[in-house]
């Protein structure tokens, strides 16, 4: 359980951010990787339990969920991976690498008008 | 309302201090190898087995993770070599932080290999990079030849995985070709090892692994 942890990165992060524009931050967008490590639901529930009582609250958390993909290293193609098969489904190679799954980053952040 | 982007890492902190590590580790020609693994798959004993096997005036240290005790740094200080405990307080993992304020405040001689012994826990280190210039995850064979599948965001970061507890192949249903095939489909580069702390059995292609990184680290040291 380290969404508590990366929670509080990103209201760190956030606060920042609203200190520099000296603006609310209504909601932050993360993408998430399916090899990231990082369960959504459960960083939803450790993010809100740390905005409620803050000076950032309401502050909503949008979350795109990206897929593990990898690259064949022969032919390039950049396919998902389904059931850990990672090997190119037009080639056939086993050679691939990965090509996306573990991100862990933000997006964008909405900014209120001032 | 304006929407903003927002191009870094949510963990870019943790990121920026990794990199201030690595950088150092690279300066000071040191191998630095996070271990990674389940509670019980073996990181102490087989730390335990790698520092009995330096010589004395080899200039090695340990940094060991865990949640409450320093049970396991007593136990790696009887074989001479500087260790410090960390001791995370509840924390399910080691990050950058940690181990930065552990090696300011301990400030140990030159070092030219520091093994980082990471919490006990398959999901939570694997977001969290400690500078490292070798990430090393153990698997015993006492758990499920599918742990790679069932923890793949540890295992596809993995550069080295220890099949641990070998000598108990006989007693157990591990299929240890299962566990090879399903490290690979997560993480293709890995290099798997089968070794055994208790007989010794494969520990010496350990040994040569980490003096080989060590000495590729320490060559191209340019301040010895």
């Amino acid at each position: 359980m380290h969404e508590m942890s990366i929670a509080a990165s990103m209201l760190e992060a956030v606060q920042a951010e609203s200190t520099r524009r000296g603006a609310h931050v209504l909601a932050v967008g993360v993408k998430i990787g399916a090899l990231s490590g990082v369960d959504s639901e459960s960083l939803r529930f450790c993010f809100d339990a740390l905005v409620r009582d803050t000076d950032l609250a309401p502050l909503s958390l949008e979350v795109e969920a990206l897929p593990w993909r990898h690259r064949c290293r022969h032919c390039a193609r950049d396919f998902p991976v389904v059931d850990y098969h990672t090997e190119c489904p037009r080639c056939g190679s086993p050679e691939t690498e990965m090509a996306g799954g573990s991100e862990l980053e933000f997006a964008y952040m909405e900014i209120e008008e001032t | 309302m304006t929407r903003v982007p927002v191009e870094r890492k949510v963990l870019s902190e943790n990121d920026r201090l990794a990199a201030e590590l690595r950088q150092g580790f690279l300066q000071h020609g040191t191998l630095c190898v996070n271990l990674i693994s389940s509670p019980g798959s073996g990181k102490t004993m087989l730390l335990e087995r790698t520092l009995a096997a330096f010589e004395p005036d080899r200039r090695v240290a340990v940094l060991t993770g865990d949640i409450q005790t320093d049970n396991d740094a007593q136990r790696l200080a009887r074989y001479g070599f500087p260790v410090r405990q960390i001791t995370t307080g509840g924390a399910c993992h080691l990050d950058a932080r940690m181990v930065e304020k552990a090696l300011a405040e301990w400030r140990p001689a030159p070092i030219d290999v520091l093994f980082v012994e990471n919490v006990g826990n398959l999901v939570c280190p694997s977001s969290y990079d400690l500078g490292e210039e070798a990430r090393v995850v153990l698997l015993s064979v006492t758990e499920g030849e599918d742990k790679p599948l069932k923890y793949p965001a540890t295992f596809h970061r993995a550069d080295l995985v220890v099949l641990n507890k070998i000598d108990l192949l006989p007693y157990v249903p591990f299929r240890i070709d299962l566990a090879r095939e399903y490290i690979q489909r997560v993480q293709p580069d890995a290099e798997i090892m089968e070794v055994s702390c208790t007989t010794g059995a494969g520990l010496d292609t350990w040994r040569q692994w980490i003096e080989a990184l060590s000495s590729v680290r320490s060559s191209g040291n340019g301040n010895s």
